[in-house]
């Protein structure tokens, strides 16, 4: 049970800064989701909470105490790597009790609480077991134990499923997300699958490049993206974003269409549409080139683009559409309050 | 594979009377001095010479143990036990951490100690072995165990295996164990050797019989024979004026100086096949 406070956390290696600066104020027992694309600076923000790497400016706190120096067992944290780092010659057991054991735990207690952690993972029958001997789902599991065992103050996550399969991954992840509401741990988890983060996070940090794009609750960052790049990097597909005019509460494309977004403003903007909010409307005022229909079952992607404008736009039908339905061309609207609107110059919502 | 297990042709008996053959070609050395070992002097000397064992065998077998030539063979037995064990695990336990140090520390100067201890590699015992021995010497270890084994016990080779080793061991596990609380030297102990246990048995394999075989410098250093080795100890046995060679008991101690590495290898036989084959994932 802890509270994890950054601020103004920096990294540079060398003289290249990679962390810009982070803040934020988790709870207890909240869990925090860090998203963002390859090489934006997600592991290096959770491993300088574990403390393997160092902060270079800025604090670190843990319960109210400072620890940007401490070393990692000194953190009272736990961390579950991307893969799985289990000792291969330690048997399943040892593997979990191994943290105990260094903290000179009698045996039979070390014994008890593997075996609790064993059962809530269903890990019973492979305690005997080497990790070699083991699916690859049953090693995240003892990963998982490892970090469990030990009774934690703060559990972090490094892309702990992204060596799963897609239904493993899933199920995991469901699994992820009980324990954690079970055993209240606050948690850090890192990943770059915005499904993962939209359906794990109590709230998520969206990383691009170093800086926090926005700070907020899934739907939150969803239905209110702060910059272009939350905006486009939560939700599949990614929003479609046109450069456009505002003239007060319409947005004028650049083929002269104008399109009601309920925001007032005025100068360059970039104007968000997210494709399943654009709905089919004979008299709707965006019509779109269809190229190309994808059906997906439940819902049908039309891939097509404005007259006038060369960028691609992609519309999300609920259900099955034919293509030859869709007959070359289509028109469409969208609610006022489903747009979205920024700056053209920040990026940085109106 | 399964095929070439499976066939039954001509040429399956040809491969194998060809490795028959062979085996056949290379142990009848060993064979001869095994009957050698075993029959009288008068049988050896006398052509022509004998193909099969006599009746001589603990005859000479205790003539060589506990009187030998110059020195008892037991007690150079000894000796070469204590200097081959000392250099195997010397050797293993130095290289073991001086590649702990290069691959898991940053100091200053890390690279040229690893560049330092690679161009030692280039460097055999017999090249230093002048300057070596002067050491030694002004050390006053001659004709102790410390002299036989301390020139020889520093191992580029092994290190360089260790630290290729240690180089495939992901950094997760390096992290995971600090933050599971463990320090350097209890992820050395607790985490790397047992890691490391299949090559350190191949290792352990290959030091023991180098140290086992070792002859010039022992040669060198040890004058007094009760600290003679036994492969050095064989070549003393040779007479060197006029005297009789008493073939019988030099092929006695020729035989028991191969009996420890052969021992050694079949002991550490399955741990040795899978650190020379692969590596434990
Ligand atoms: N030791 C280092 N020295 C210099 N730059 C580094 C070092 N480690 C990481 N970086 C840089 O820091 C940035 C962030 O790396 P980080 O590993 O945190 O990315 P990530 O968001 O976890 O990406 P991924 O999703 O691919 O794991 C990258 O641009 C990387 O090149
Ligand atoms: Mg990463």
């Amino acid at each position: 049970m802890a509270t994890v406070t950054l601020t103004g956390i920096h990294k540079s290696y060398g003289k290249t800064e990679v962390i810009h600066g982070i803040d934020i104020d988790i709870a207890d027992g909240e869990l925090i989701v860090i998203v963002g694309p390859s090489g934006c600076g997600k592991s290096t923000l959770l491993r300088m909470v574990a403390g393997l790497e160092t902060i270079t400016s800025g604090d670190l706190l843990i319960d109210g105490a400072r620890l940007n120096d401490a070393e990692p067992m000194d953190r009272n944290i736990a961390m579950v790597f991307q893969n799985y780092a289990l000792y291969p010659h330690m048997s399943v057991a040892d593997n979990m009790g191994y943290a105990l054991k260094i903290a000179r735990r009698p045996k039979g207690e070390i014994a008890e609480r593997v075996q609790a952690a064993a059962k809530m993972l269903q890990l019973e029958p492979y305690l005997a077991r080497k990790p070699r001997e083991l699916s690859g789902g049953q090693r995240q599991r003892v990963a998982m134990g490892r970090a469990i065992v030990r009774d934690p103050a703060v559990f972090l996550f490094d892309e702990p499923l992204s060596n799963l399969d897609a239904k493993l991954r899933v199920q995991m992840r469901l699994e992820i997300k009980a324990l954690q509401r079970k055993l209240g741990v606050t948690s850090l988890y890192v990943t770059h699958d915005q499904v993962e983060a939209m359906t794990l996070a109590d709230r998520m940090i969206v990383m691009n490049a170093g800086v926090a794009e926005q700070i907020g609750t899934p739907l939150d960052v969803y239905e209110r993206p702060a910059t272009v790049f939350a905006a486009q990097f939560i939700g599949s597909p990614a929003m479609n974003v046109l450069p456009a005019r505002a003239e007060g509460r319409v947005a004028r494309l650049a083929n002269g269409i104008g399109i009601e977004t309920g925001t007032d403003a005025s100068g360059d903007v970039l104007v968000g549409m997210r494709p399943e909010h654009m709905e089919r409307d004979p008299d709707g005022p965006i019509a779109l080139d269809i190229r190309m229909a994808e059906p997906l079952g439940a819902n049908t992607l039309l891939h097509g683009s404005l007259a006038g404008i060369a960028q691609e736009i992609v519309v999300s039908l609920p259900g099955v559409h034919r293509e030859d339905v869709m007959a070359g061309s289509a028109r469409f609207r969208i609610a006022p309050e489903a747009c979205h609107l920024f700056d053209a110059g920040t990026g940085r919502r109106l | 594979m399964a095929g070439m297990v499976e066939k039954r042709g001509l040429s399956h008996w040809l491969t194998h009377a060809g490795l028959i053959l062979g085996v056949l070609v290379i142990f009848f050395p060993i064979w001869l001095a095994f009957v050698a070992s075993t029959v009288s002097q008068q049988d050896i000397v006398r052509p022509p010479m004998p193909l099969l064992p006599g009746d001589q065998f603990f005859e000479n077998y205790r003539r060589a143990l506990v009187a030998g030539v110059n020195a008892p063979v037991a007690w150079m037995l000894f000796n070469s036990m204590v200097m081959a064990m000392g250099i195997a695990i010397g050797k293993i336990v130095i290289s073991l951490l001086s590649a702990f140090a290069i691959v898991y520390f940053r100091f200053p100067g890390r690279m040229l100690f690893f560049w330092l201890i690679f161009l030692t590699l280039m460097l055999p015992v017999e090249v230093r072995i002048v300057p070596t021995y002067e050491v030694i010497a002004g050390f006053g270890m001659l004709n102790s165990y410390t002299g036989l084994i301390l020139p020889l016990i520093a191992s580029a080779t092994a290190t360089f295996l260790f630290r290729q080793f240690f180089l495939t061991i992901p950094d997760e596990l390096a992290e995971a164990a600090r933050v599971d609380g463990a320090g350097p030297m209890r992820f050395f102990v607790d985490i790397l050797v047992p890691m490391s246990r299949t090559n350190i048995a191949a290792l352990f394999v290959i030091l023991f019989i180098y140290g086992w075989n070792q002859y010039l410098w022992p040669l060198l250093i040890t004058t007094d024979p009760s600290m003679n080795t036994i492969v050095m100890g064989i070549k003393q046995m040779f007479p060197s004026g006029d005297d009789l060679a008493d073939w019988p008991v030099i092929m006695a101690t020729s035989i028991l100086a191969m009996l420890p590495p052969v021992v050694v290898v079949i002991a550490m036989q399955k741990l040795f096949i899978r650190g020379l084959v692969d590596s434990e994932k």
